[in-house]
């Protein structure tokens, strides 16, 4: 009986899986518990939005990065609007950068809020989750009063932002502010001290830094693994060479890394906030630049002035043209480094946009992270990879 | 043939009396199933912020049968490569066992529909036979999720069966006796006389191993949704795996009323004088449970899931040697100091 070959379990992990995060295909290939490979299918939720955004004009592009990861929808507009302001030699005014920084932080913790949690969930903790959404409606409730929806926002645009805060924004935003230190206290106390959790996920998935150099990753998968990176440090935009904020590394790269990280992200992110809080009460002024070739002129305007009437139509059916030329511009999302890469041939479409999305490279060293470990610390590397099929797809 | 007569001689009459009997635990119990669920759902949802059911009844409390008869009235999907009478006859083992053995039970004193005197051995064996069901019902499905959940569970409850299996051998070393009444009855007196005082660590490897056994949080491998889909019943549909749903909380009721039973003083009152021995002894012991019950659930809001090794692990390596232990020294006790039963 020697000779009987035993063959490895082989199945489908998804696409309609509950750990799957959204529609992620994974053939794994297992002998008993343990994972021998696992090979991830993706482009279930292609949509070809490189291509559309070509066949867009630049203000109309704007709202298809919301789309991507649509749990960080702003940090995405942000990265296309610096690009366009970059082709278009522009600089959005202060106060529009203090806005952008803001809400690129209100961002990062609505992301974080949502990976982490769902990443306990993953290892088998309802209850974050559920925790981590109450706060997270608070912050969609934010994005709803500036920009007049909960997710897809549209409210970064090249050349600042869409309107600036409405009136009492900001104590609101203060009073949000001051209750948050206690529920990330209140979470830790669940998970962080949790010691099931902390069999789960230490020394699950473990990424060395020079395998995580190689791989491509960026943001908290980075820095978990004890590089200390971060894009609004090493290249700021906007205004956050003003800002004082520390970045959060891990020592060893597991899963258990990662999530330390992005906890104390969201620290940071709130103590970023709370500047951008007491700046926006002194710098005042447009939030949008001066120039009516790009950014619409105000609504009472174009009551009186023929000319705001003209640019206004302008702008809202042929757009702007942009000079030829080719400009990549990467912020520090949630998830690691989104860069966009926009080339124009100086029409008022793009002639091409590259997204470089997070994800991608994240999900492609899932293999290599989860061989020889077993089918549960699978779904544990994938919560604590934070993989969004908007943007991974695109 | 007076009435009395006829109930305690004629076949007829035992079969009437037998069959009252069995309704008499079977429909409190289904009830108390169906209740238990929406007890679940309320405390999870308040560990999670949430309100739970609250629109089916006053205060949601139909939530439970409007679910039933959801399940009832859905069809029953049987897939095309399933073995159709293992299928369809592995919920219904598991939800038979999770009935019969109740059986045993004392709910008051003399309460008990079989008084038999292995009673201990009985409920062990009726649980272990529980296993059966998952195992067929994941073998039968043909599918990979509910084969993997089905290997999982087997392993599991015959692990944790096996420290529950010492865990009851030290109580039934301080009883003397394999009779659940006999049982309750060597624990007379108020709280501080129950066995959860001197066997503490055994109550806890007993309540631990309770959760491994009913496949609950912490330890609810077969069924984790992030792994395998829904585990062992990830094919079943409507009232196959309604049964399954209903046989693991009566397991749950089942294992936290023997922890009633072996652990605190099953119908006795707390505090053994008036007013607290005027309440019947039937309602300490639902008390009991429900205690019991309510830990089941705040466990299930609060802790993530074990991985399957060190689920193994743990019941290998820590309970089985401690509870080992744990017998050797209650049996050198009761030797050496003659405090065990005459």
């Amino acid at each position: 009986m020697s000779d009987v070959a035993i063959k490895n379990l082989t199945f489908n992990f998804g696409p309609q899986h509950p750990a799957a995060h959204g529609v992620l295909r994974l053939v794994v290939e297992m002998d008993g518990e343990v994972v021998e490979r696992c090979d991830p299918h993706i482009g279930l939720l292609h949509r070809g939005t490189e291509k559309l955004i070509e066949y867009k004009t630049y203000l109309q592009a704007v709202p298809y990065f919301d789309r991507l990861d649509y749990v960080s929808p702003m940090c995405q507009e942000h990265s296309f609007a610096l690009a366009v302001e970059r082709l278009l030699e522009i600089t959005p005014p202060e106060r529009a950068q203090w806005i952008r920084v803001l809400f690129s932080e209100i961002t990062r913790i609505l992301n974080h809020l949502l990976n982490v949690t769902t990443f306990a969930m993953d290892v088998g903790a309802l209850t974050p989750t559920l925790w981590g959404f109450e706060q997270r409606e608070l912050l969609m409730e934010f994005y709803e009063g500036v920009s007049g929806s909960r997710m897809h926002a549209a409210y970064f645009r090249p050349g600042g932002v869409h309107q600036d805060l409405p009136a009492g924004m900001l104590d609101r935003i203060k009073a949000w502010c001051e209750q948050f230190p206690t529920f990330i206290d209140d979470l830790e106390v669940l998970i962080t001290e949790n010691r099931i959790f902390k069999q789960r996920t230490v020394d699950i998935g473990t990424v060395s830094a020079g395998d995580a150099i190689a791989w491509g990753f960026s943001g908290p998968m980075l820095r978990a693994s004890n590089v200390a990176w971060d894009l609004r440090r090493a290249q700021p935009y906007d205004v956050y060479e003003k800002v004082d904020f520390e970045i959060p590394v891990g020592k060893t790269g597991d899963c258990f890394a990662r999530y330390l990280v992005r906890m104390e992200e969201m620290r940071q992110s709130h103590r970023i906030m709370l500047q951008c809080i007491d700046a926006l009460r002194t710098v005042s002024g447009p939030v949008r630049v001066d120039d009516r070739k790009i950014a619409p002129p105000r609504r009472a305007e174009m009551k009186t002035s023929m000319e705001a009437l003209i640019h206004h139509f302008k702008l809202y059916t042929e757009g702007y043209k942009v000079p030829a030329g080719e400009a990549y511009a990467a912020v520090e999302a949630p998830k690691g480094e989104f860069g966009v890469y926009v080339v124009s041939d100086g029409t008022n479409k793009p002639y091409r946009c590259k997204i470089r999305a997070p994800g991608f490279p994240h999900l492609q060293a899932l293999d290599m992270m989860s061989k020889g470990h077993m089918l549960a610390d699978l779904s544990a590397n994938i919560g604590s990879l934070d993989i969004v099929f908007g943007e991974v797809d695109r | 043939m007076t009435l009395a007569q006829f109930f305690t001689t004629h076949w007829l009459g035992h079969l009437i009396v037998m069959v009252a009997q069995c309704l008499a635990i079977v429909v409190p119990l289904l009830v108390a199933v169906a209740y238990m669920t929406y007890a679940d759902r309320k405390i999870w949802a308040a560990i999670q912020l949430r309100r739970g059911p609250n629109v089916v009844g006053p205060f949601g409390l139909l939530q439970p049968f409007a679910d039933g008869l959801k399940l009832v009235l859905k069809e029953t999907i049987v897939p095309s490569g399933a073995n159709k009478v293992l299928f369809v006859l592995a919920p219904m083992i598991t939800f038979i066992t999770a009935l019969i053995a109740w059986a045993v039970v004392p709910f008051d004193d003399g309460w008990v529909v079989a008084d038999i005197n292995v009673g201990i051995l009985y409920l062990f064996a009726i649980s272990s036979l529980g296993v059966y069901g998952i195992m067929i019902a994941g073998w039968a499905s043909n599918s990979k999720y509910a084969f993997l959940g089905a290997l999982r569970s087997a392993a599991q409850m015959v692990s944790y069966e096996v420290s529950i299996g010492f865990v009851l051998i030290t109580v039934l070393l301080c009883a003397g006796s394999l009779n659940l009444s006999a049982i309750v009855k060597a624990q007379e007196g108020g709280f501080w006389s129950w066995y959860w005082l001197p066997l503490f660590p055994m109550f806890i490897v007993f309540f631990i191993s309770a959760l491994a056994e009913t496949n609950r949080t912490p330890f609810d491998l077969p069924m984790s949704e992030a792994e395998l889909v829904a585990g062992f019943h990830t094919e079943y549909s409507a009232m196959t795996f309604g049964l399954f749903f209903l046989g693991e909380y009566a397991n749950m009721i089942l294992l936290s009323g023997m922890g009633a039973v072996l652990f605190l003083g099953g119908w006795y009152s707390p505090l053994p004088f008036a007013p607290f021995t005027w309440i019947p002894g039937v309602v300490w012991f639902a008390l009991k449970i429900a205690v019991l019950l309510f830990v089941f659930s705040w466990t299930k809001g609060t802790v993530p899931r074990y991985r399957y090794d060190q689920l193994m692990r743990l019941g290998w390596k820590v309970f089985l040697p401690f509870s080992l232990l744990w017998v050797a020294l209650t049996a050198a006790a009761i030797q050496l100091f003659g405090w065990g039963p005459g």
